[in-house]
């Protein structure tokens, strides 16, 4: 029981300037079900692309049953007898379930033979793990969870004796998800080892003997699953990042500057990601949105931003309604004293191929002091964006150079720049140091402050609880699209760990 | 991850990488010649010498150039948008509509630099509307580009087909063209501008459309690099959700920016219907919106690459008919071969150098250049 199927030493590995993980070493024992979780982001798909041989690790060591292994591709991790079950299927959709396992493995030119040991081979996986399906059922045909069931069995097809499940009840329903557990139960006690991939808490509990859990690219800590508990697992998960305490005096808030009622929010798939929110952002005051990544701040970032469109609910900026239903003009918000900071600096908050100067006008690029009729005043872009340059420090100081080839947390000074310059009378601020170094975090902190202090309604969503705490004069928490709590700034840590946890508000406050 | 490749000096990127496709793209033409029992190297010195070697050459090369400059900058400008125009030989064949009605309706009455500038605000109309309805359905209902533009090109052609034959042609006659332009629906040639040179244009007609062809690109850098509505369309072809952010109408980008290629297209039809032939004749574009791509391509959708890279295309045309004319072996559809290998190289396998470059490239700076480590914040 105590044989190790997977070890790994030391794993580290970067893309460009970002440690996506950081000296991880962990230990996964033969025939058990071993969680990794963390939020979006945390490295977890990184490390196990590592361990599947979609990407080589800068550096460290892999060891299957006790054997020290070179993966450099999928072939070689199936060689190694290491399986894995993608987020998204990688099923071809006209293919029988049959055609489907045996493909990449069809063992000669024509097929008789391969399908034939295929099918026969189906039947024993079928019968030793409860694994029905329809070897001649098409694949667009069948339900998703029997679309997994084919990548489980691809997987075992293949002689895989350690499966790797990378969030795979994202596309369930709760009903396939208690199957799939059954499933997994079955392989388990069948001697297969299994590494169990998910942000769900309850999952981690439900399923697993063995957890680890991943915050910034490292392995913060593993825990037998019977001797911890869904708090201890959210704290370790938010983390409790060193943050240099900024200086603020208590907050004199004036008035209700941004305004929203039951404001409710539907993704593209229909599902309801912000459920009936309702909150007020005074003047000179810093309200802070905390939780888990994925539970509805960023729709509701971006609704109030007039990006996203509501299903209901009003939205008041300076007492005057937004109109939420998918008409509003960004650009319009601007001039009405809106200010946004998106969560998404790549995409949303900067155009990476353009010169810096140019992303320095984004949104506000139709305004006087830019324009002379028509045409862009080159020159006046310039001397701006060279000013903001000195004022936020932003390096390197060169206005023409790409936005590409800024740190992340210049760029992140780039929108800040942009946006707080405006002089907005609310400002809305998405993860303002997510993926930022350390010496430019203290730096933006200041500012929203000072934005604070010079009488702005600021509101502030972040997934790290610390960065919450440290500016937010009172704290909302979400939780599966809704707001389930509010707390003064000084809230303590495990109290709102708890509310981000989903425990019921009640249970949170004895 | 924002570009699949390292980035590479800019003399490499716009001169070197160009350069070494168009070698290659040669040296296989070269091949190809070789094969059906020619000399390549003679081929090459028809090639040149047609197109460059005397006068007249001269002028058919910059007569064919001013075609693709069109096309090229109508490909560019959509390009900039992320917008994919397959459509600007349709585009370019409605616009021919616009300068023929205009011709037909005013070369007796008017001078021709003013018939000039209605036929231009003609063939601009008629091809943008022809962008138009693509244009429409992609903004409004994401309808494919590249799939509405094509069918769009074959609605042109029956379009003309019937317009030619059942409407345009005046009674009596046999082929499907309109009438001959009066003087007032002829454009001048630019014999002067080859004369300066010391040049004799001779019988080609290298014509005053050339001169509409520069202006056209100095008014796609300036719209594209200088105005607000040529930031929202780099910013809607750079990120749709950062064009979202920015309350850009992506609506209106779209159609606008489409509207525009669509023009730019149209006013191609000047060249050959006032410059040259003084009619309008059944299939006068002759693919020239399709070398647009490839024009578009290898010059990065920039006007100062255009230009050159158009003239390049109109050597091939030119120079190519020499060849062909020099050497029987040497059919026309021999010369198309070669154009098509052209394209080929300097369009779909653009990037077929690019990461063997980027790592001689790379390699190089860092052994010449300490890494520099990310300032601080």
């Amino acid at each position: 029981m105590n044989e190790l199927a997977i070890e790994l030493r030391g794993i580290n590995k970067s893309f460009g300037p970002v440690q996506a993980n950081r000296d991880i070493s962990l230990k996964v024992r033969k025939g058990t079900i071993h969680g990794i979780i963390g939020e979006n982001g945390a490295g977890k798909s990184t490390l196990m692309s590592i361990l599947y041989g979609f990407y080589q690790a800068d550096s460290g060591e892999i060891v299957v049953d006790g054997k020290p292994v070179h993966i450099v591709d999928p072939n070689g991790a199936i060689a190694a007898g290491i399986g894995m079950v993608h987020q998204h299927f990688m099923l071809v959709d006209n293919f029988t379930v049959l055609e489907n396992v045996m493909l990449g493995a069809e063992d000669s030119q024509i097929l008789n033979k391969g399908i034939a040991r295929a099918r026969e081979e189906l039947k024993r996986l079928e019968r030793d793990y409860a694994l029905e399906v329809d070897p001649d059922a098409v694949i667009e045909e069948i339900p998703v969870g029997l679309q997994q069931r084919v990548e489980i069995l691809k997987a075992l097809y293949r002689g895989a004796d350690i499966l790797i499940l990378d969030e795979p009840t994202g596309v369930l329903t709760p009903p396939e998800a208690d199957h799939l557990f059954r499933i997994l139960e079955q392989l388990k006690t069948q001697g297969k080892t299994i590494i169990f991939i998910t942000h769900k808490l309850r999952e981690i509990m439900a399923i697993t003997d063995e957890v680890s859990v991943m915050r910034q690219g490292e392995i913060v800590g593993t825990r037998h699953t019977s001797e911890t508990s869904v708090e201890e697992l959210a704290s370790l998960m938010v983390g409790r990042r060193v943050l240099l305490q900024v200086e603020k005096d208590a907050a004199t808030p004036g008035d209700v500057k941004l305004s929203v009622r039951n404001l409710t929010a539907k993704d593209s798939r229909g599902v309801t990601v912000v459920d009936d929110v309702s909150l007020d952002v005074r003047a000179g005051e810093i309200v802070g949105i905390a939780g888990v990544a994925g539970n509805g701040q960023s729709q509701l970032l971006e609704t109030i931003a007039g990006i996203r469109t509501a299903v209901s609910g009003e939205v008041m900026l300076n007492g005057r309604p937004v109109d939420i239903s998918g008409k509003a003009d960004p650009g319009e918000l601007r001039t009405r004293g809106l200010a946004h900071v998106p969560e998404d600096r790549h995409h949303m908050g900067l155009i990476l191929e353009f010169e810096e100067c140019e992303s320095a006008i984004l949104g506000y690029h139709g305004q006087k002091q830019y324009l002379n009729g028509s045409f862009l005043d080159a020159a006046a872009i310039r001397a701006d964006a060279e000013e903001k340059i000195r004022k936020y420090d932003i390096r390197p100081a060169n206005a023409r150079l790409k936005t590409a080839n800024f740190s992340g947390g210049n760029q992140q000074k780039i929108v800040l720049a942009r946006e707080m310059e405006q002089d907005p009378d609310v400002l809305i601020i998405g993860q303002p140091t997510r993926g930022v170094d350390v010496g430019a975090i203290e730096f933006i902190h200041k500012r929203i402050i000072e934005m604070r202090d010079a009488g702005k309604a600021v509101l502030l969503v972040s997934v790290e609880l610390d960065e919450i705490r440290a500016l937010s004069d009172r704290i909302l928490v979400m939780f599966a699209g809704r707001i389930v709590g509010e707390r003064d700034g000084d809230a303590a840590e495990g109290e709102l760990g708890l509310l981000m946890a989903g425990v019921e508000e009640k249970e949170a406050a004895e | 991850m924002a570009t699949p490749y390292a980035k590479l000096p800019g003399w490499v990127d716009y001169g070197l990488i160009p350069l070494l496709n168009l070698v290659v793209a040669f040296a296989v033409a070269g091949l190809v010649v070789l094969l059906v029992g020619e000399s390549p190297f003679r081929a090459a010195y028809l090639l040149l010498d047609g197109a460059f070697g005397y006068g007249e050459g001269i002028g058919f090369t910059l007569y064919y150039a001013t075609t693709f400059i069109f096309t090229g900058l109508a490909v560019a400008v959509a390009f900039h948008c992320r917008l994919f125009n397959i459509g600007g030989e349709g585009q370019a064949y409605v616009g021919g509509i616009g300068v023929a009605l205009v011709c037909l309706t005013f070369d007796n009455i008017l001078p021709w630099y003013l018939t000039f500038v209605l036929a231009t605000i003609g063939a601009a109309i008629c091809g943008a509307a022809w962008a138009f309805i693509p244009a429409y359905f992609r903004a409004t209902r994401g309808s494919h580009i590249v799939i509405t533009t094509i069918m769009f090109n074959f609605i042109a052609s029956s379009l003309m087909i019937y317009l030619l034959v059942e409407v345009l042609k005046p009674a009596g006659q046999m082929s499907p063209q309109t009438r001959t332009f009066a003087e007032g629906g002829q454009l001048p040639k630019l014999d002067w501008l080859l004369a300066i040179f010391g040049l004799d244009i001779g019988g080609a007609p290298f014509n005053f459309s050339f001169l509409l062809a520069i202006a056209a690109s100095i008014f796609v850098w300036v719209l594209i690099w200088r105005t607000k509505l040529g930031y929202e369309i780099r910013t809607m072809g750079f990120s749709e959700k950062a064009a979202r952010y920015a309350g850009i109408n992506e609506v209106r980008i779209i159609v606008i920016a489409m509207l525009i290629s669509g023009a730019l297209a149209g006013m191609m039809a000047l060249n050959p219907i006032m410059g040259e032939q003084a009619r309008m004749q059944l299939d006068f574009v002759a693919g020239a919106g399709f070398v647009g791509i490839a024009v578009a391509l290898m010059g990065r959708s920039h006007p100062a690459g255009i230009i050159p890279a158009a003239i390049l295309f109109g050597m091939l045309y030119q120079g190519g008919a020499e060849i062909s004319f020099e050497m029987p072996q040497i059919s026309r559809d021999m010369i198309v071969i070669i154009q098509g290998l052209v394209i080929l190289f300097a369009g779909a396998l653009e990037n077929m150098f690019r990461p063997a470059l980027s790592r001689f490239f790379g390699a190089r700076a860092m052994r010449t250049k300490p890494v520099r480590v990310g300032s601080a914040g």
